[in-house]
């Protein structure tokens, strides 16, 4: 793929056909196919109407709280010593992660359709969440599919799920994490077709769900880039964003693509190592292939069966990717790398310590990254870096890992 | 190859009666149990053999299939060993078609083009990818049918009729018609509902229809039978496997002769289909 030329725009995909290159398409059977295109045409009316965006806007500000904060992190740049280093606050919306940007943008789309049932898949809980919190807000049921595993070890976000009403269905098949719920909800839309609709949680998925979520997400790079100017005056020299499923980074890099002054940066799950199984370094590691609807980067066996990923983050245990980031990776235009478990605890101490913040497991891997890149930068450079969640979630995980009881 | 299909079909219209077609999961429990689960098929009645080839995330099936799909890949099958199953099951048998029913990734990591040759090396004669709808027909089903193996094609409830021409034009061998929206396993719904659809479909191809999802008895194949050109039966037969096993997973003494003595009695409702039908 290192011959393909490179593009006038990096931002005009996907195709038609819901195509990033030879990535993303269509690979659902039939029963969903006229679904998908119903979506589609749906989709296509909602994203030029003004009423459907104004409703958009409206709720980004006044229900998630919208512009997040662009916030300068004096003491982590002063402490690294070397580039500046902003954070692009996403965890201080309304359910505490970048999924809500999602989620509405979905809902609505439901609601134009006239369906009547959300269900969703979630991996830590966090889209779960979105997705009851949103369910809730507009009168709908809501089933939730978490891998039995996830619900474990996720069980504040379990709770909070079935307090806004949701049912939270355990999935048992497979190994019960985040690709074991997402079939179960696919089971679940090929069973409902006429009432329910699948709210996907990121960039992933059969076309039109990877454009669609990256348009509702890129409300977190547009902001960016206007609070980078009023800030600076200029547009930053890096983006840093961790990628499970990768919506949050699409949204941050996709409308700085076009900017060849800007380095683009995701970074994946790298686990306990790639050497081993226990990793989702699906970029760094794996190959392409078709699952859930799209062609993109997997963690497979020679056979073709999908291997079970590994993080310490659950919403980074996934073993695959959105379409669009393996297109970035193959053009070149976005450079992924993977962070391990211990970097990431690390850097999710470090940031508690230095900002007083309590980030995610998810952009603790950002961070870790952002904690190797900075120092070796000119003090006159600037990250920015995605922070997409808080880290509430977390401190059952982390305190067993440390030893401190909770 | 298509002409295996083509005259069984052929031969059981002039028979007057509808196909049998039988799916089980290939390597399940083991790779020898399914090999003689597969030869004793034809001999039972089946006229048609579906050899599942297992993936690790079957996102159309109900749990018996994924299940067995997951015993088959914890014994070490593989699409290679799919493939020589049936190589294996042609050496006393050149008559059955055989269609191999499973997702796109296995396929497209053996590689399209030289899978397409090994299938039809191994005496395959079609293919049923559940997750490659007409919108995807350039990566599979038009290599498939340059080389002369049939592109079986799913048409659901919700292929309507704006849309059954886009699904019936790569289409051969015969029209796979998916009785419910659902996953495989659930409940048969409404027979005559089923007839109705068929029908439907029939008029808009010479193939034959055949019909699965929910076909659980002798008495849903002959209900269907009465209508479809051939009846699918799959779950079942796959929990005619799992009720058989050890507490371990393993194959037991009954486990070859109580699919045997299922799917004859599928056999007998298929071939009194028509028999009733014509009262």
């Amino acid at each position: 793929m290192n011959q393909t030329p490179k593009p006038n725009s990096f931002r005009s995909g996907p195709d038609e056909d819901g195509r990033f290159g030879i990535f993303g398409g269509r690979f659902v059977a039939e029963t969903l196919m006229p679904l998908i295109l119903d979506l589609q045409a749906e989709w296509e009316k909602a994203k030029t109407d003004p009423e459907f965006q104004a409703e958009l806007q409206h709720l980004n500000t006044h229900y998630t709280g919208r512009p997040s904060p662009l916030y300068f992190a004096e003491r982590l740049t002063a402490e690294l010593g070397g580039a500046k280093i902003y954070f692009k606050r996403d965890e201080l919306n309304h359910t505490g992660s970048h999924k809500i940007n999602n989620c509405l943008g979905q809902i609505l789309l439901a609601k134009r359709m006239g369906k009547s049932r959300i269900i969703a898949e979630t991996g830590a809980g966090q889209h779960g969440v979105a997705s009851a919190t949103v369910a809730a807000r507009f009168g709908l049921p809501c089933v939730v599919y978490m891998g039995a595993t996830d619900v474990e070890r996720q069980a504040p976000n379990v709770f909070r799920m079935k307090l806004l009403g949701a049912e939270v269905r355990p999935v048992i098949s497979g190994h019960g994490t985040l690709k074991d719920a997402m079939n179960e909800a696919l089971r679940d839309w090929v069973t409902n077709v006429d009432d329910t609709y699948y709210l996907i949680g990121t960039a992933a998925g059969p076309h039109p769900y990877p454009e669609l979520v990256r348009e509702f997400q890129s409300v977190i790079g547009k902001e960016t880039r206007e609070q980078m100017m009023a800030a600076e005056g200029r547009l930053p020299d890096m983006l840093v964003a961790a990628v499970g499923g990768g919506s949050n980074a699409i949204g941050l890099f996709h409308p700085f693509l076009d900017d060849e002054s800007v380095r683009i940066v995701g970074v994946e799950a790298g686990g306990k190592g790639l050497d081993g199984e226990e990793h989702c370094a699906s970029l760094t590691a794996g190959s392409p292939g078709v699952l859930h609807g799209n062609r993109t980067y997997l963690l497979q066996d020679g056979d073709g069966q999908i291997k079970e990923g590994h993080s310490i983050s659950a919403g980074l245990d996934y073993p695959g990717i959105g379409p669009e980031h393996s297109w970035l990776k193959d053009i070149g235009r976005v450079e992924y790398v993977p962070i391990m478990d211990d970097e990431a605890l690390a850097a999710f101490q470090m940031l508690t310590r230095t900002e007083g913040i309590i980030p995610a497991l998810e952009p603790s891997h950002a961070l870790a990254e952002v904690i190797k890149r900075a120092p070796k930068m000119d003090k006159d450079q600037i990250i920015v870096m995605n922070l997409c969640g808080r880290g509430d979630k977390d401190i059952f995980t982390v305190g067993k890992i440390l030893g401190m009881g909770l | 190859m298509t002409a295996r299909m083509d005259n069984k079909f052929a031969a059981l219209k002039a028979e007057g009666r509808p196909a049998l077609v039988t799916y089980f999961m290939g390597g399940d429990p083991d790779y020898d149990t399914s090999l003689a689960i597969m030869k004793a098929l034809p001999e039972a009645g089946a006229d048609v053999i579906e050899l599942g080839a297992p993936f690790s995330d079957p996102m159309a099936d109900g749990p018996a299939i994924q299940l067995a799909g997951q015993r088959a890949l914890k014994n070490g099958h593989s699409l290679k060993k799919t493939l020589d199953m049936a190589r294996d099951f042609r050496k006393s048998d050149d008559t059955t078609p055989i269609v191999i029913m499973g997702y796109y990734n296995p396929i497209y990591i053996y590689g399209v083009d030289r899978f397409l040759d090994d299938a039809l090396e191994a005496g395959i004669d079609g293919l049923i990818v559940v997750d490659l709808p007409a919108e995807m027909d350039d990566e599979l089903c038009i290599p498939a049918r340059r080389k002369d193996i049939n592109f079986i094609r799913l048409t659901t409830p919700t292929t309507d009729e704006k849309r059954l021409p886009k699904v019936l034009t790569n289409t051969s061998g015969f029209v796979y018609y998916v009785s419910m929206t659902g996953i495989t396993g659930s409940a048969l719904p409404d027979p005559s509902k089923i007839a109705g659809a068929v029908e439907r479909i029939k008029k808009s191809t010479d193939l034959p229809v055949c019909v699965g999802f929910g076909v659980k008895t002798a008495e849903h194949a002959r209900l269907i039978g009465a209508s479809a050109d051939g009846v699918v039966v799959g779950t079942a037969i796959v929990n005619q496997v799992a009720t058989s096993l050890d507490k371990e997973g393993r194959a037991t003494a009954d486990t070859v002769q109580s699919v045997a003595t299922f799917v004859r009695g599928l056999a007998t409702g298929v071939r009194s289909a028509r028999l009733v039908a014509a009262e």
